[in-house]
């Protein structure tokens, strides 16, 4: 039995943590980059000022996001080293290069174009501009691409060779990057990023559509973003499947905990709620739908399913977790989808910016993106235990020599830093969803900023003359 | 020294390196020297006179710490456990200055709260970075392929040193980048900042200097026998040139002077920290070679970075281009 404070479960403990953190920003700047990207094209093309009112609105949201993505960010480049050094010294030479050209090709495009994106719209002509914004998106994708296929490939390792020193060592680069389950994995992040975006976007306009009915604004971010509930939900829905199905390809024990199967059957059921317990290797209790797993994972009604039992305990990974956050996910993934479609049968029916309660529930569902981002890497990361590279390399034989009241002290650190000062930034975030994008009606206390002492409002003088804006600012 | 793939990658990680601290060194530096602004609106054209750029500047201290996993994975998983508490203490330091950028302007408030954040993030990071350059001259203890000392082997008066050194020399860089890019009482205040902190920062290039020789007999060698100190005489000479060049650019008032100067002046301290640990990666334990991915990865990654580091090169510059000149002394930025 593992003690819950020893070096390696704090080592564990503060990874899951930063990187938690971390995800959240990204999940939201990756698909919110790509909206910005929309909206600005729709405004150079359709010369409509909603767009460019949407466009600066989200834009500040944006700047503010990705700020806390970026140091949140640096800090991930450095962990690998200060708490996984064997890992690291391990890994490095398969996975370094893929995070290197990380760097390269996309933080480096992102930061570079973010300046011209935030601050130079009265700097640049418009079509510099939209460049910016559209190089900014494509990095935030090209960062995921990458990522993605370091995370992928410790999940299936392909195209490796083991030198003398115990390294893995590169082989063959293209089946190291595109392994197994990088484009599977790609496909449901980027979308579920999307996803997280809209449902954000959507909450905002609905928010402001239940303030005001007539808030053109409101009405077309709510529009754009239950469009994308409409069609995306479902696609994402297909596209965890298809994941689901690979994972059971390549990784049958981590399907087994989120299925809470302990034996290898036929014709498994698809438990609603359980309770696995872990000692026991057996469900305390269990509701479920007769056949119903079998059905989803092998297309066939008495298909064979694997159990955890398939393995020694010790390569078992915690299931409850698993299991537990494996729901949540697909719960919040059908209420997206059913949003989509009440939203595209109330449009149909020409109500979609009349019915409170879909704006209600649509509030409600605003953060439900990152709820469901965090269980999809709970579900892929934990599941995937006792091992930092699927089936070669366990997590406790990956650790950095450091004593556990080293890594207590900085874990015990980076909560209190983060929560408040990227709880500040919530706060601050939601201020901004507050307002309304065409800066009227703010009776939430936050004053209209004087124009002239910020660096975003410097956007606004597109729309403005100088001399008023200096007027404003004395 | 033959140029194989290892040596190619020390020298483009030293690059990297070095363009961080000229790049970082000045924002952080405008962090330091901060409060040292006479007014609010001051302190508000400062900070936006670096608000489109500092995330880009940041951007190769990510390829530092990615460029040595990929490139030297075992000194990078030395270096990290050894260095644990600076670079965790150095990480949250950026996340207070960073988020300082954007929420001093959301909450007009509570300005203050979040200028403190932006000075002291600012202030500890770059000590950290300090003590981290100390720790790489002083030494580190290993066995086989791991750190093998305690958890407070980097805390030294050497290290501290390196850090108020370093805290110095990026204020002179910060106060260079004011004076380069502001006017009026700005400017004048930034005169008067770069002048202490270019007398400090001198002062501690003699003092690492002298004291550096001394920590090894290995670095001691390389400065003060012959032949070598033929091929090394001329990192004190150009130091002593750039010195005056940063002299005559304070008394004379060249604004486009002193930043360049106080680079150069800051990469000459660079190349002689290099000659004191080549071959060395970690230092006097493990040399580039035997901490070198193999060469399959590097070659993998020389050719992605001799694509990219061009562009990026190209865009960032764009990007300063952009917004070079002057900011109007409103605080305003860029109109």
């Amino acid at each position: 039995m593992v003690s819950f404070f020893d070096a390696e479960m704090l080592a564990r403990f503060q990874f899951a943590f930063t990187v938690s953190f971390h995800i959240i920003f990204p999940s939201f700047s990756i698909g919110l980059a790509s909206y910005l990207f929309v909206l600005e094209a729709l405004w150079l093309k359709t010369n409509q000022p909603v767009y460019l009112r949407l466009y600066k609105y989200w834009l500040k949201i944006f700047a503010v996001a990705f700020g806390m993505g970026v140091v949140s960010g640096l800090v991930m480049s450095y962990q690998f080293g200060t708490n996984w050094s064997v890992f690291s010294d391990k890994a490095g030479p398969v996975i370094g290069p893929l995070l290197a050209y990380e760097v390269l090709s996309a933080f480096f495009l992102e930061a570079g174009f973010l300046g011209i994106m935030l601050f130079g719209m009265s700097r640049v002509g418009k079509g510099l501009h939209f460049t910016a914004t559209a190089m900014v998106a494509f990095g935030t994708l090209l960062s995921a691409t990458w990522i993605l296929s370091v995370n992928s490939w410790m999940q299936t390792p392909a195209g490796y060779g083991v030198n003398e020193l115990g390294q893995f060592v590169p082989e063959d680069w293209l089946a190291v990057i595109f392994n197994p389950s990088f484009p599977y994995r790609f496909v449901h992040m980027t979308l579920g990023a999307y996803l997280t975006t809209a449902f954000v976007v959507g909450g905002v306009g609905a928010y402001h559509l239940l303030r005001d009915r007539t808030d053109a604004d409101a009405r077309k971010m709510f529009s754009m973003a239950m469009w994308m509930a409409t069609f995306v939900a479902p696609i994402q829905i297909m596209a965890g499947d298809a994941h689901g199905l690979n994972t059971l390809a390549h990784q049958p024990v981590k399907v087994a905990a989120m299925e809470g199967h302990w034996h290898r059957q036929k014709g498994a059921a698809f438990l609603i709620a359980a309770w696995p317990d872990q000692e026991r290797a057996e469900n305390l209790f269990e509701i479920g739908i007769p056949k119903a797993s079998a059905l989803v994972l092998t297309h066939s009604l008495d298909g064979e399913t694997p159990g955890l039992k398939d393995v020694p305990a010790a390569d078992r990974p915690p299931v409850v977790v698993v299991f537990w956050a494996f729901r949540v996910m697909i719960l919040i993934g059908t209420l997206m989808a059913a949003v989509g479609l009440v939203s595209l049968w109330l449009r149909w029916r020409g109500r979609l910016y009349d019915a409170p309660l879909l704006h209600r529930f649509a509030v409600l569902m605003g953060p439900s993106g990152f709820v469901a981002v965090l269980c999809g890497w709970v579900v892929t990361e934990v599941g995937r235990q006792p091992y930092t590279v699927y089936g070669l390399l366990r997590t406790s034989d990956s650790l950095a020599p450091v004593d556990a009241p080293a890594v207590a002290a900085s874990l015990i650190a980076f909560i209190v830093v983060y929560f408040l000062l990227f709880g500040a930034g919530t706060v601050y975030i939601f201020r901004m969803f507050r307002a309304r994008p065409d800066g009227g009606d703010i009776e939430t206390g936050v004053p209209q900023r004087a124009a002239g002492t910020t660096p975003v409002a410097a956007l606004e003088l597109s729309s403005r003359t100088a001399t008023q804006q200096i007027e404003e600012g004395a | 020294m033959s140029l194989d793939l290892p040596t190619i990658w020390a020298g483009l990680l030293a690059l990297g390196i070095f363009i961080y601290v000229a790049l970082d060194g000045f924002d952080l530096g405008i962090g330091i020297v901060f409060p040292m602004l006479d007014s609010e609106q001051d302190r508000g054209t400062a900070m936006n006179s670096v608000a489109p750029v500092w995330d880009g500047n940041e951007t190769w201290l990510v390829l530092g710490g990615g460029g040595l996993f990929a490139a030297f994975p075992l000194a990078y998983a030395i270096v990290m456990p050894a260095l644990y508490a600076p670079f965790i203490i150095m990480l949250l330091a950026l996340v207070f200055r960073g988020v300082a950028f954007e929420y001093r302007w959301r909450d007009p408030r509570h300005k203050p709260i979040w200028d403190v954040s932006f000075t002291f993030g600012s202030l500890v990071a770059t000590f950290m970075q300090g003590i981290v350059l100390g720790t790489f001259v002083q030494g580190i203890e290993v066995q086989g392929r791991a750190y093998a000392g305690g958890w407070w082997d980097w805390l030294t008066p050497f290290t501290v040193m390196t850090g108020v050194a370093l805290c110095c020399g990026y204020a002179l860089l910060g106060a260079g980048w004011l004076i380069l890019k502001t006017e009026g009482g700005l400017r004048l205040r930034a005169y008067a900042l770069a002048k202490r902190f270019a007398l400090a920062t001198l002062c501690f290039v003699a003092i690492v200097s002298i004291w550096t020789p001394f920590l090894s007999p290995e670095i001691f060698d390389r400065w003060f026998t012959v032949p070598n100190m033929y091929f090394v005489a001329p990192v004190p000479l150009l130091t002593a040139l750039a010195t005056a060049l940063i002299a005559r650019g304070l008394y004379r008032r060249q604004d486009a002077v002193i930043y360049p100067a106080t680079i150069v002046l800051l990469g000459l301290g660079f190349i002689g920290l290099g000659v004191g640990l080549t071959p060395w990666i970690v230092p006097r334990a493990v040399t580039i070679h035997q901490a070198a991915a193999p060469d399959e990865s590097l070659l993998f990654m020389l050719v992605g970075a001799l694509v990219m580091l061009p562009l990026i090169l190209g865009y960032t510059g764009y990007s300063y281009w952009v917004f070079r000149g002057k900011l109007k002394n409103n605080g305003a930025g860029y109109h």
